[in-house]
């Protein structure tokens, strides 16, 4: 499994190198699009084939620069995020195909480029097992993002989301190196078994834990480094957007599992804690904020921020049961993890993917603008509407499964701790559904304001649907996402070895059927076939006999309730501002708001708002004023006089000499 | 052989007679609302000259309306006679009892959400749109806190399984648990918010600036709309039996089989459900429709009962 990793990898990697060869040819760049998602394809049913990823992984050694040795091994819980990857790959390689269009800033091959080193050093940071190489593939993924994030860099903004980006990336990789530096001991020990097997103390430990959750939540976007989603993300084109979104966030949240698994043995109540606070406020955050935006690919980066949060969540639930040896609702709570991960995966690349192909149809992505392009563009308004389903999290689709899951685990707590831990499981419980029915409302506001109703602009009349690439790659997400919602049973089987590699196995009848979810202390299931099926039924026998009535009368068509007065434009629609209102209204503490309404005698009246996130204005935007002034503090001490200059080199050396006579 | 053939017979009985008796107790409330203004009223079977005289009605579809919104009547019928399907009613084994428990209940609901909103936005109407966003609120807050409230009575029952709750609530009878009586009060909340029910909306409201419910359903005509309202009164229904298995489980027959064990679950929830109907027909009358930005606070109040629910459960312990 290992070799095959590596081997699609450097496959991708040569890829990238032959769109190079000829960066500005459109053809090239695009051909190289089919078989860089075959070996998506190709990682992603080896990673699912049971039979390769229950063989003990093996460690594969790789000579690397300066005499180290470069470490790659495929766990079980590495095969879970390979067949992730392989699967958004597939799809996003293939939506890509037909999505660049020539004259947009980047060159294509160098863009093809950047593409394909991003995708090998995600697969790379997935199977690294060294410190070395989880560094490297992680500064090549987050260089291969950027150079794709800033793909138009001739537009100012552009240039300056990449930066938010950038700096935030950098952040956290300084904080993973400090991690990576207590852990080896000051760079004697690289190999992550070693680590493993030789912890440092107890304090050491905790400094470990708290700078990887720094480093690994700032490039999953949990609180407060969340910042950089909402302005990447619309940046970016939009398959590395759904890229971006639906697997780089996960593989971050990877490392830090990865983290957890290192640190094992000192496992303490609090880190879980941590984590389940930090998961839950992000993912509530999130989801109010996405309530209220009106940029499309904002408003999906929130909710990015909300389905990352949820994911957290999960983790952290599972890390409590695991600090409280309740080993079983560990691996529940922890396959309901995986299981979030998987459906975010699949439903927010697909809504990325949509939000490109309606983007290239109608040049808009200002929701407000938007509207009726479901019988327009059915190739993309059907499988959005799937992906929609999907991270709202209704039945019969995957959200709703890993929600269940979550839930019954939740359910089945004992009182653990007799400390405030117990106060905060159910405030944590009470947070999550908020989250998860505002989820519902975020993607009910996409889908409605911009595929529903009426066309809010007349240019949206003649927009065509997507081409065949695009389609290709929008379907086959949808049916992950479908496959996801009605077969639990099998999707849980896949999840179990990893789940057993972290907080041992799932009991025996848990996966037994593939269409059935199966939560075992209570043997309570949740099979959605049989309610499908009821339900296709019932339905089935009133189209019947529609059909036979409409044999005697046929269906005749009216005007709209328009209260007496003449036909209503499209223009008299909710506004996508004012589909959000009431959550802003409700929730009107969390947001940073400036309104502007027009004066009474205003002949062109406007109403203006400006949204803030609370963190940009409260922590962010202080932070440059700050930096500024400790600097012209320092500049004080230039004045240009020599007699300060000396006397500051004294001190210095008195106080070195100091030190040195102490130690 | 023959006692799983039973056991299915009984469940479809099970489910349909709810399914037929739903608009009857939407009739019952109405008499009952009638009686308390001093009015004769149209008596009980009102609602089923209502829904013969729209059935007969020839079929209007307004113009622009996609799959979405054409689909919609029918697929919240089925839905909630899905709903119905999970909850235990006389024998305390409902039909679909293997596939779902009450989370997948409140998905079911869920998803009849859903799509009645992204039917009511498939036309682009002014009033849609505003349908959509009100519904959307309730629903958004509403439905957290009915799965709080059913936590909690799982967490007591240690199950999620309506089956299990039944069965575990009439052997151990749990009435005086505090928990409970905040899950109770949050329940009763919710089922007036979800139903669009005085003080929250106006069942009988056509009037464009305080309509929640009926925005949503302003355009449908004939047979679609008979098959909403419908769907209406089985939903009302749903969260009727739902109160009885959690709150008032004695109603149900427990461990007892045979015929006279179900006649007499059928005469006591029955009984019950028709005291509950005069019941919401009195807070009806007594109380005004809420201004709309009143709501919020009726919901949070029923969300943070339903989380001090939670709370007391888990704190006094099992």
């Amino acid at each position: 499994m290992t070799s095959i990793a590596l081997l699609v990898a450097t496959f991708w990697l040569v890829l990238g190198v032959l769109a190079l060869l000829q960066p500005h040819s459109m053809r090239l760049a695009r051909t190289v699009h089919v078989p860089g998602a075959v070996a998506g394809l190709v990682l992603a049913l080896a990673s699912v084939d049971s039979t390769l990823h229950s063989l003990p992984a093996v460690i594969v050694h790789l000579p690397g620069p300066a005499g180290f040795e470069l470490l790659f091994r495929a766990g079980p819980l590495a095969c879970v995020f390979l067949a992730l990857l392989g699967v958004a790959v597939f799809a996003i390689s293939i939506f890509a195909r037909g999505y660049f269009r020539p004259g947009e800033g980047t060159p294509p091959g160098v863009l093809s480029f950047a593409y394909h080193l991003f995708l090998a050093s995600l697969t790379v940071v997935l199977l690294a097992h060294d410190a070395l190489t989880f560094m490297a593939s992680w500064e090549l993924m987050t260089l291969g993002s950027y150079a794709l994030v800033l793909s138009e860099h001739n537009r100012e903004d552009i240039r300056r989301a990449a930066l938010i980006y950038l700096v935030m990336a950098q952040v956290s990789a300084l904080l993973l190196l400090i991690a990576f530096g207590i852990l080896s001991h000051g760079g004697a020990i690289l190999d992550f078994t070693a680590m493993r097997s030789d912890p440092p103390g107890a304090l050491g430990t905790s400094l470990v834990f708290l700078c990887a959750l720094g480093g690994f939540g700032a490039k999953a976007g949990l609180l407060p480094a969340h910042v950089w989603l909402p302005e990447a993300h619309p940046a970016a084109p939009s398959p590395v957007s759904a890229l971006m979104s639906g697997v780089m966030l996960e593989v971050a949240l990877y490392g830090l599992m990865r983290f957890v698994v290192i640190l094992r043995p000192e496992l303490v109540p609090w880190w879980g804690a941590a984590i389940l606070a930090l998961g839950t406020a992000s993912g509530l955050y999130g989801a109010l904020y996405a309530t209220a935006q009106s940029d499309v690919k904002r408003l999906l980066a929130y909710s990015s921020i909300e389905n990352i949060g949820l994911i957290a969540t999960a983790f952290g639930l599972a890390l409590l049961f695991a600090s409280a040896q309740e080993m079983t609702l560990a691996a529940f709570a922890f396959t309901a993890c995986l299981y979030l991960c998987l459906n975010h995966t699949a439903g927010k690349s697909l809504l990325f993917l949509a939000t490109g192909s309606v983007l290239h149809a109608t040049g808009e992505r200002n929701l407000g603008q938007l509207g009726g392009l479901l019988p327009r563009m059915p190739w993309v308004g059907i499988p959005a509407l799937v992906g929609a389903a999907a991270l709202a999290g209704v039945p019969p689709l995957g959200g709703f499964v890993a929600e269940w899951m979550l839930l019954q685990s939740w359910l089945t707590t004992p009182r653990f701790f007799a400390t405030p831990l117990d106060l905060l499981l159910p405030l944590a419980a009470a947070i999550f559904v908020l989250t998860a029915a505002l989820a519902a409302y975020v993607m009910i506001k996409f889908y409605a304001v911009a595929f529903l109703g009426r066309p809010r602009e007349s240019r949206l009349l003649s927009a065509h649907d997507a081409g065949p690439s695009e389609r290709m790659g929008l379907v086959s997400l949808a049916l992950a996402a479908l496959a996801l919602g009605l077969l639990p049973g099998a999707v849980a089987g896949f999840l179990s070895s990893a789940v057993a590699r972290l907080f041992g196995p799932l009991p025996p009848g848990a996966t037994a059927a593939p269409g059935v979810a199966v939560f075992m202390p209570s043997r309570v299931t949740y099979a959605p076939l049989p309610l499908v099926l009821g339900a296709g039924v019932l339905l089935a026998l009133f189209i019947l006999g529609r059909r036979l009535r409409a044999t005697r009368r046929t269906a005749t068509r009216a005007a709209l309730w328009s209260c007496g007065e003449g036909p209503v434009g499209p223009r008299a629609q909710d506004t996508s501002a004012g589909f959000g209102e009431p959550i802003r209204r409700v929730f009107a503490f969390v947001f940073a708001v400036e309104e502007q309404f027009p004066r009474p005698a205003d002949p062109y009246p406007h109403y203006r708002i400006r949204l803030r996130d609370r963190f940009e204005v409260l922590l962010y935007a202080p932070l440059p004023a700050l930096v500024g002034r400790l600097s012209a503090l320092a500049a004080r001490l230039q004045r240009g006089r020599l007699a300060v200059y000396l006397a500051i080199t004294f001190v210095t050396l008195a106080l070195i000499l100091i030190g040195l006579r102490w130690t | 052989m023959t006692a799983p053939l039973v056991r299915l017979a009984l469940g479809i009985v099970e489910t349909a007679v709810p399914v037929a008796a739903a608009p009857l107790w939407l009739g019952w409330i109405g008499q009952c609302r009638a009686w308390l203004l001093n009015r004769r009223g149209p008596g009980v079977l009102q609602p089923y000259r209502d829904l013969r005289k729209l059935f007969l009605k020839a079929p209007l579809v307004p113009e622009g309306a996609g799959v979405l919104f054409r689909i919609n009547p029918a697929l919240q019928w089925t839905l909630g006679v899905l709903a119905l399907g999970l909850i235990p009613f006389c024998s305390a084994v409902p039909l679909l009892a293997q596939d779902s428990d009450v989370i997948v209940l409140t998905g079911i609901l869920a998803t009849a959400r859903f799509v009645s909103v992204l039917a009511a936005g498939d036309l682009g109407t002014a009033f849609g749109g505003l349908g959509v966003r009100r519904t959307l609120l309730v629903g958004s807050l509403a439905e957290p806190a009915l799965l709080l409230a059913l936590m909690t009575a799982a967490l007591a029952a240690g199950t999620t399984s309506l089956a299990g709750i039944a069965r575990t609530f009439t052997v151990h009878p749990l009435v005086l648990d505090p928990s409970l009586a905040f899950a109770a009060a949050a329940f009763a909340l919710v089922l007036v918010a979800e139903n669009a029910r005085l003080p929250v909306d106006n069942p009988a409201t056509h009037l464009e600036l305080t309509m929640i419910h009926e925005a949503l359903v302003l355009e449908y005509a004939g047979a679609d709309l008979a098959l909403l309202e419908w769907a209406g009164a089985i939903k009302l229904l749903v969260f009727a039996l739902l109160g009885l298995v959690l709150f008032a489980p004695w109603t149900l027959p427990g461990e007892a089989t045979g015929p006279l064990a179900v006649l007499r679950a059928f005469l006591l929830s029955g009984g019950l459900i028709a005291a509950s109907g005069a019941l919401l027909a009195i807070v009806e009358t007594a109380s005004a429709k809420l201004r709309l930005f009143r709501v919020p606070a009726f919901l949070t109040t029923a969300f943070l009962v339903a989380t001090l629910g939670l709370l007391v459960r888990l704190v006094s312990g099992i």
